[in-house]
């Protein structure tokens, strides 16, 4: 916030950056090669429904717009305890740029009514042959990435060493969120 | 392009500037009029010794603050719930992290206070935590963490900083009463008398002029805290909430309260808060017709 900003007690909501988001297919082939964590197919994005008609309307259409695809499963909307939606949209696993496209949608469609500011991160989930999981999550008002990875058959406990491995591989590939104290622990994220 | 669903409010700007300009103006005025009247030596001591104060005040908001409501800090294993709410507020407004305390008090309260964003503090009470569900409690906080984003307790204390001057040259003043006796002025007063009511009227005036500032920055923060959470209905029904549980709590809990917000010349703890400190607060009706308002631009279909 610039001075005027400050002297006048005016915060705009801050808008989101997307197009980070393109970045994700490069980055999985990085996973793949490097730690054996392969993409699930699976990719959700995680807003703050705002209050009123119009937010539903928009959110009815995004909807309508994904399950327009004969071949994908239908999307699924949930809501977490902190009330924030989550959308998960399906997709061939071998198809991350696909994926990516239709998360892009989503954003591009809230953004357009308006809602931009109120998309808080974005997932897309990725696993390996011993079933560890890890995902990849895109803050979209930092334009950062960072890993999320919950220890298997564990109640809420951060792998934090393959978080360090994901993060150490993606160096340089994405923009990694370098401050620890924003990797949001998102427990519960569908497709996780 | 992308349409945005944020209308600004001209006239609140409008008004909190032109607040700001008299304050700034009253300050330069009474440091001219110092300059003028009093011996020229004392000038610059005054001018230091209040910026000082000035300056002490708003660096020790945080500790000062805190401790006046007996709160302390929780880490987030104390508190997960809140430490996690906090944080997906900062993510979606893009701002650090502040620290997070809890004052034990059945007063549905909440303060944020702090030097700067990078070191802040927002602290709820054990009455608010009882009293509000998770959204109220998010609409409540993303208020607090407007007044961060804000710097609003920067931007009191600055504005304060004549009040300050002036309450310490009234008390200078009645010292000099005492001891410097009847030492005149070639005609008229003696100067204590002229410093004397000089410094209690700037005074009365910058007291009246930031309780209308500290209006303004309650519904600039009711504003972004709404479009933070897009929800500004769940303000609305937190601020219903605490004003109505207001009236039924115990007397010695007020009287506590008020005693510490006596505490600062500036209202270094800014809140969401009760309907006895409207002074410093605009009224509820206020404050929801804004939300509704909002809340109208937010739902529009296009």
């Amino acid at each position: 916030m610039g001075l005027w900003d400050v002297i006048t007690g005016r915060s705009r909501p801050k808008p989101a950056k997307l197009d980070m988001l393109f970045a994700v297919p490069t980055a999985a082939i990085t996973l793949e090669t490097t730690l054996g964590l392969r993409p699930t197919g699976s990719g959700s994005v995680c807003y703050r429904a705002a209050a009123g008609a119009a937010f539903q309307q928009t959110q009815d259409e995004v909807v309508a717009l994904l399950d327009a695809d004969p071949g994908a499963p239908p999307v699924q909307v949930t809501r977490d305890e902190f009330g924030f939606t989550w959308l998960l949209n399906q997709h061939d696993p071998a198809d991350v740029s696909g994926l990516c496209t239709d998360l892009h949608a989503v954003n591009t469609a809230l953004e357009s009514q308006g809602f931009g500011p109120g998309l808080l991160c974005s997932l897309v989930p990725f696993v390996d042959d011993t079933g560890r999981r890890v995902g990849l999550v895109y803050l979209y008002k930092q334009a950062t990435f960072y890993p999320f990875a919950p220890r298997p058959g564990a109640d809420r406990v951060r792998d934090n060493m393959l978080e360090i491995q994901v993060r150490d591989a993606l160096t340089g590939e994405l923009p990694i969120e370098q401050d620890l104290g924003r990797w949001l622990a998102v427990w519960g994220a569908p497709g996780l | 392009m992308a349409r945005s669903r944020f209308v600004g409010d001209k006239g609140l700007t409008a008004r909190m500037t032109l607040v700001m300009f008299l304050l700034g103006g009253l300050f330069v005025g009474l440091i001219a009029i110092l300059i003028a009247i009093l011996p020229p030596t004392w000038a610059p001591f005054i001018g230091v010794i209040g910026l000082g104060l000035v300056w002490f005040q708003w660096y020790q908001s945080d500790t000062v603050a805190m401790k006046a409501m007996g709160a302390r800090e929780v880490s987030r294993e104390q508190a997960p719930e809140l430490h996690d709410m906090i944080e997906r507020l900062c993510a979606l407004a893009d701002m650090p992290k502040p620290r997070v305390g809890i004052a034990d008090t059945d007063l549905p309260n909440a303060f944020a206070t702090g030097r700067s964003p990078n070191r802040s503090v927002v602290v709820v009470t054990t009455g608010i935590l009882r009293r509000l569900d998770a959204e109220e409690l998010e609409g409540v906080l993303a208020h607090e963490l407007s007044h961060v984003a804000h710097r609003d307790v920067l931007v009191m204390t600055v504005a304060s900083s004549a009040g300050i001057i002036a309450a310490m040259l009234s008390r200078g003043a009645q010292w000099g009463a005492i001891f410097g006796g009847g030492r005149r002025e070639s005609n008229g007063a003696p100067t204590w008398v002229v410093v004397l009511v000089i410094s209690l009227v700037t005074y009365v005036v910058s007291f009246l002029l930031l309780k209308l500032l500290s209006r303004y920055r309650e519904l600039s923060a009711d504003r972004a805290g709404a479009y933070l959470t897009m929800k500004p209905h769940a303000l609305a029904s937190a601020l219903q909430k605490i004003t109505g549980e207001m009236n039924q709590i115990p007397d010695r809990d007020l009287r506590a309260s008020q005693a510490m917000n006596a505490f600062f010349i500036a209202p270094a703890v800014r809140g969401v808060s009760l309907r006895t400190l409207t002074s410093t607060h605009p009224t509820l009706e206020q404050r929801l017709e804004q939300l509704a308002r909002i809340q109208a631009e937010l739902g529009r279909p296009t």
